[in-house]
């Protein structure tokens, strides 16, 4: 029975590389306006079916899916200065329901562009599975994982060393002192939607070639990406990426041990058993504590 | 010289008498064309479209030209039941075909027995004609008569222990009761039972814990694109255990999404997508081959077993019609149900007062994927 364990590990580490990507998203966005971005699902399915569309039309493998993140980001940024901005200092709920409408809207357009069909994408290495400790390893597992980590530490240092970063967590932190201080709270959160539609995108993008894409991806992805988000602590990006993480693993142990039938249940009914026993989530600290 | 045009006028209607006496024969048709059964709905419009015009250039049914028609139902229930409503109490038809999917044809089922009139539905799902309702029929094959042609395959490769793998949707979890009853029945070991959502996008954790287990084959009951994940996993995870699939994967999109995964899969598929392989002798062939053409020609797409449903399904009527010689609804049901060795498109169909599908597992030929295409198994 425990034979399977290691490979319920791979499998639920890659899953969770993309959930705990959507994650991220959701909380840098989070930080900077405190908006809880619903159409981050749309970002991680825009990075694969956009990096499908390139393909398609004849660019190699990495520009593809270059373009597609990069494409992604500037749609993130579109969409703050689109929809968001306008609505300026309005209710949290009010900006919502708002990335919830252009969720839809992203969706409904790429269903139009290309169809209701499902997506495959070439792997980034070929797709010859390397057994490790009785597990089948697909090397795309290993740049999921790889550039998962890459992505986390180039935050990091973002976060901590630019001025960029910086000012970022300034306006998270206290919004009217940093306006005060000269920086621009409207760039800022420009900045994370595209920063968040980057992020998103690249696990899009690295996800597609084992999992398939298609335009209704990111409904689920989305949830499983919030639920990450809170398990690992609102507003902690570290915690969005661990939780992500903790999430694929366990629906994958889940699915292994106990019944497939229930595998998406799993998840949440840890979440909600954590959340009862520590609401501020693994790793979150008490809210004021948040940057 | 308005009375010589009046003369002139009176001879031509008595000259026009008999034509205009054959009143065009009125056949209903409620088809998803729109809505998320449209991937099957669509391809039975344009095939019920392309028959009628056939027939009719052929010099109609018995004489009579075809007046087709259609309603979209949108893939809902209530649309489907107003179309019904509409064919029945407005158009006065004298038979419909249709509807696309298995929950519109059950709610539609009382009300043809309430006008009787007959109805061929175009769904699968084997609660429609068991019990028998005397008014209703079905063109599509049932999953009992795929899982008994995929379980005749596994039995004569000596395979004990099988493994099921289905998709927790209506398509997989009827065809998980079907497996579940024929395995054992089959005398067959139903070694694991593990279930997939339709929108899931990792099947692994299944597929290790069957690997475990060890079973002489696996068979994987859904519609794209869970099966393609699965057949991708497979090959992901390095497993050799023979894999089968269900009819629901027989277009060339699963093999697309698959790739190189789906080299070996096997499955039970209708002869549509092998026709040019079929023997000579076999009754459908030369019906399939023109089917696949003229659909060509005329939509520029390929042909799809649903599209195959939208021809039995008028075909059959047509002939009813034939054997009846009248338009009457009663004596086309009681014509359809003398209907015997038929060759259609999804089968060769004979049906009869307790048969009402008029399809056995014959309608299914076991096909492997060689090389980005399908081979018929030998």
């Amino acid at each position: 029975m425990l034979a399977g364990a290691p490979q319920y590990l791979v499998s639920g580490l890659t899953v969770g590389a993309t959930y705990g990507l959507t994650a991220l998203g959701f909380t840098m966005i989070f930080n900077t306006t405190g908006i809880i971005n619903f159409a981050q699902g749309e970002f991680v399915m825009l990075g694969g079916m956009l990096s499908v569309a390139f393909l398609k039309a004849g660019a190699p493998l990495p520009a593809a899916v270059l373009l597609a993140v990069m494409v992604t980001a500037l749609a993130g940024a579109l969409i703050e200065r689109g929809v968001i901005r306008p609505v300026g200092r309005s209710a949290a709920v009010n900006l919502v329901i708002i990335t919830i409408g252009v969720s839809i809207l992203v969706r409904g357009a790429v269903m139009l562009l290309w169809g209701k069909d499902a997506f495959a994408m070439p792997a980034f290495t070929g797709a010859k599975p390397l057994m490790l400790l009785g597990a089948a390893v697909q090397p795309q597992s290993i740049w999921v994982l790889s550039i998962t980590l890459v992505i986390l530490a180039a935050l990091k240092l973002f976060y901590s060393r630019s001025i960029h970063g910086k000012a970022m967590l300034a306006c998270a932190c206290e919004r009217k002192a940093a306006q005060l201080m000269g920086i621009s709270v409207e760039r800022m959160a420009m900045l994370s939607f595209a920063l968040s539609g980057f992020v998103g995108a690249a696990g899009g993008a690295i996800l597609a070639p084992i999992t398939l894409t298609s335009y209704d991806v990111g409904i689920m992805l989305g949830l499983k990406g919030f639920a990450a988000c809170i398990l690992g602590g609102l507003g902690n990006p570290f915690g969005a990426a661990a939780g992500g993480l903790i999430l694929g693993v366990l629906e994958s142990f889940g699915a292994g041990f106990i019944s497939s039938a229930y595998k998406d249940a799993f998840a949440f009914i840890v979440l909600l058993v954590l959340l009862f026993a520590k609401p501020t989530g693994l790793f979150g600290g008490p809210r004021s504590d948040r940057v | 010289m308005t009375r010589r045009f009046a003369i002139v006028l009176a001879l031509l209607c008595l000259w026009a008498v008999p034509a205009l006496a054959a009143e065009p024969l009125k056949i209903g048709a409620v088809v998803s064309a729109t809505g998320p059964a449209s991937a099957l709905g669509e391809p039975e419009k344009n095939t019920l479209e392309m028959v009628r015009d056939a027939l009719n250039a052929k010099g109609g049914v018995a004489g009579r030209q075809i007046e087709l028609i259609i309603y979209d139902d949108e893939s809902d229930v209530s649309k489907a039941v107003l179309a019904a409503e509409k064919l029945l109490k407005k158009d006065r038809v004298a038979a419909i075909v249709g509807p696309t999917t298995t929950g519109n044809t059950l709610a539609i089922a009382a009300k043809m027995a309430e006008s009787k009139v007959p109805m061929v539905s175009m769904a699968s799902a084997e609660k429609i004609v068991k019990p028998v309702n005397p008014w209703v029929f079905k063109v599509a094959p049932s999953d009992r008569h795929a899982v008994a042609r995929l379980l005749k395959h596994a039995k004569a490769q000596g395979y004990k222990k099988l493994a099921i793998l289905t998709v927790s949707d209506g398509y997989g979890q009827a065809g998980r009761e079907v497996l579940k009853e024929m395995i054992p029945a089959a005398g067959m070991e139903l070694a694991a039972d593990e279930i997939f959502g339709p929108k899931d996008t990792d099947m692994t954790a299944q597929l290790t814990k069957i690997k475990d287990i060890a079973p002489d084959a696996v068979i994987c009951w859904g519609t794209n694109p869970g099966p393609a994940q699965v057949a991708r996993n497979r090959a992901q995870l390095g497993m050799k255990t023979p894999l089968y699939m269900s009819h629901g994967v027989a277009s060339k999109k699963f093999i697309e999404l698959a790739g190189e995964a789906a080299e070996g899969v096997m499955l039970p598929a209708g002869h549509l997508i092998v026709a040019a392989q079929l023997p000579d002798g076999q009754p459908q062939k030369a019906q399939l081959l023109a089917y696949t053409k003229d659909y060509k020609d005329r939509f520029k797409a390929d042909v799809s077993t649903f599209g195959g449903h939208g021809w039995d399904g008028l075909m059959v009527v047509a002939k009813a019609v034939e054997m009846a010689g009248s338009d009457k609804p009663e004596a086309i049901r009681e014509a359809l149900e003398k209907i015997k060795a038929f060759p259609g498109v999804g089968g060769v169909f004979t049906f009869s007062p307790e048969e009402h599908n008029g399809l056995d597992e014959n309608a299914f030929e076991m096909v492997v994927i060689q090389g980005g295409d399908w081979k018929i198994l030998k």
